[in-house]
């Protein structure tokens, strides 16, 4: 369950996917999330899934792992469809009808398009960080956010912040692995009881992860200090950011296709 | 805080030409020789009476291979944190070249004259692509983009990791990660390194490699190397052994000079390399064996000489 999590975890490659302009593929995801909400009618998300599908088909990633980052949100994506499938009233005839449950044919569609708006959502933001990097993600972001720091907002301290959390997940990850193995060889119970036993199960997990995780970052510090951290003054950066020509390209066909599944609502409305 | 220029602008310059020992004219009649010096250190933690460093004095001459070693506790990791101004003294002076570490304003030039390895590399790495950590230490000196690519790649060849260095650092077996971590520091193009306990938690091969790593660093590019260790094994490498006990100095000298008397350094709670207490253990059991011997292949000859008389063949270097 733990390997499962793949966000924030980057597949280098050397598709165009994953040579865009970060600054440009978090501008486009945005706006794809965005489109997902304002399109989402039965051609707008169809088109929002194979626009998606081509790019992770352009990006190489294997099908596998987005089956992967998908795979922990499956039950929220199941407890909202059920809720949606009961609760939603339509204005005909209920198809099914038991008790106080009512299907209707709207709730249906609504709760397939709901189902395929999450999926689509979650697999879209995967791809942003499966196909950058979190370093160069984090530098984009930094530089999007740039304006903010006249305002005194600590930009610099917030991505590198990011980065590290990101850098750490899979370290985490092992580690969590590491001391839940440790505990069950002493005898805990993780995988049965009742709820509340589960989550008190959960306790001597977490201390000795909270304080590993402490010590990781006191030690971090220090390693950080001694390579000449000191904040975001006077910085470098080893990958330099600029527009190119094939950027701006790309950036416009996605546009293309974001105001495609904007005007997917004058055939379908939006629900 | 950063002084545009004077850290890395000036190192570089100076360095470009030649990575041996190159003379400061700063100097006020002091020894140019020397790398980092420490005079009646003491130091304590703030919660704690117990003193970690004691009245310590030492130095490590530039070029130097200086290994440390003394039982936990004994205020090792404490004093290479002093080396690069992490720590700063309570009393007494520890100086890096000629700067005491107390110079607040030249703390860059000092982090960038001495790099730091620690003990556990899933702890030093900052990024989540091999290069990038590389170039972290120069992002933060404000090395322009070019120059960071040919010093890292310069780096990750002498550590051994270019054909690692897209890879992410959580795919890596330790040893790996220590030599990203070792090439981090040496991309700053450092007089000094510093590894504390860097190869503890690494298994043998891995071990291996760093230790190799580290040799070449010191022999061939001429960086001076501090290494604290448990391993009696890679102390037997060094150019100087330091023992330490209890917040100073118990031994120093060459490591056969140490090695030979074992049963002081077993007072210490530490242990010799093997090949040295199998003499000693020979010599006390009526088979005289020559006290200096540190390494397998001295101790495998000489044996062949106690046994047969003869001297050994010499048989090739692997």
């Amino acid at each position: 369950m733990l390997r499962d999590i793949t966000i924030g975890q980057h597949f280098p490659g050397n598709s165009p996917v994953h040579t865009m302009d970060p600054r440009v593929k978090i501008l486009l995801t945005i706006a794809y999330i965005v489109m997902l909400f304002i399109g989402s009618n039965p051609l707008g998300l169809a088109i929002s899934t194979v626009f998606l599908a081509l790019l992770y088909g352009i990006s190489k990633i294997p099908l596998k792992l987005i089956a992967r980052s998908i795979k922990p949100i499956l039950p929220i994506i199941a407890f909202t469809a059920v809720l949606n499938l009961f609760l939603l009233s339509g204005s005909g005839e209920p198809l099914f009808q038991w008790w106080i449950f009512r299907i209707y044919p709207e709730s249906i569609e609504y709760t397939i398009i709901m189902a395929v708006r999450i999926i689509c959502l979650i697999a879209g933001t995967s791809l942003l960080t499966y196909t950058t990097s979190p370093i160069v993600l984090t530098d984009a972001i930094e530089r999007l956010l740039y304006p903010l720091s006249r305002l005194h907002l600590p930009v610099h301290e917030l991505a590198m912040m990011m980065t590290i959390a990101l850098r750490f997940i899979p370290t985490l990850i092992e580690e969590t692995e590491k001391i839940m193995n440790a505990q069950k060889a002493r005898g805990a119970q993780l995988d049965s009881g009742t709820l509340k036993q589960r989550v008190q199960a959960l306790i001597p997990v977490l201390i000795p992860l909270f304080i590993s995780a402490f010590r990781r970052a006191d030690e971090l510090a220090m390693a950080m200090e001694c390579r000449c951290y000191h904040g975001g003054e006077g910085r470098t950066r080893l990958k330099q950011l600029r527009l190119r020509a094939s950027d701006v390209v790309y950036g416009l066909i996605c546009a293309v296709v974001f105001v495609l599944i904007g005007l997917s609502n004058l055939w379908f409305p939006s629900i | 805080m950063r002084r545009d220029g004077s850290v890395d602008g000036s190192l570089r310059a100076e360095k470009t030409d030649s990575r041996a020992f190159c003379p400061k004219q700063t100097g006020k009649g002091k020894n140019m020789n020397e790398m980092l010096r420490a005079q009646d250190v003491t130091f304590s933690y703030s919660h704690e009476q117990h003193k970690a460093l004691d009245g310590l004095t030492t130095q490590v001459t530039r070029g130097e291979f200086v290994a440390v070693l003394g039982a936990n506790g004994c205020g090792k990791s404490t004093l290479a944190k002093h080396f690069n101004a992490i720590l700063l003294p309570s009393s007494g002076t520890v100086y890096i070249e000629d700067i005491p570490t107390t110079d607040e304003d030249r703390l860059l030039e000092m982090r960038q004259k001495v790099g730091m390895v620690f003990q556990n590399p899933d702890n030093q790495i900052v990024a989540t692509v091999v290069e990038e950590d590389v170039a972290f230490a120069l992002e933060n000196l404000g090395v322009p983009p070019a120059e960071i690519r040919t010093r890292i790649d310069e780096a990750m060849k002498m550590a051994g990791i270019y054909k690692h260095r897209e890879k992410a650092p959580h795919k890596l077996s330790g040893g790996q990660k220590q030599r990203v971590a070792i090439a981090g520091v040496i991309a700053m193009r450092p007089d000094c390194l510093i590894l504390d306990e860097a190869t503890a938690m690494l298994d043998p091969i891995g071990r291996e490699k760093v230790m190799r790593t580290v040799k070449t660093l010191n022999r061939d590019y001429g960086i001076t190397v501090v290494h604290i260790t448990h391993y009696m094994e890679e102390a037997a490498m060094a150019d100087r052994v330091i023992v330490m006990s209890e917040g100073h100095i118990a031994m120093e000298g060459a490591p056969k000079e140490v090695f030979s008397r074992v049963d002081e350094v077993k007072a210490l709670h530490l242990d010799v390399p093997q090949s040295a207490e199998l003499c000693h253990a020979l010599t006390a059991a009526g088979l005289p064996m020559p006290d200096d011997i540190i390494g397998v292949d001295e101790c495998a000859a000489a044996l062949y000489k106690a046994i047969t008389g003869k001297e050994a063949p010499v048989c090739p270097q692997p």
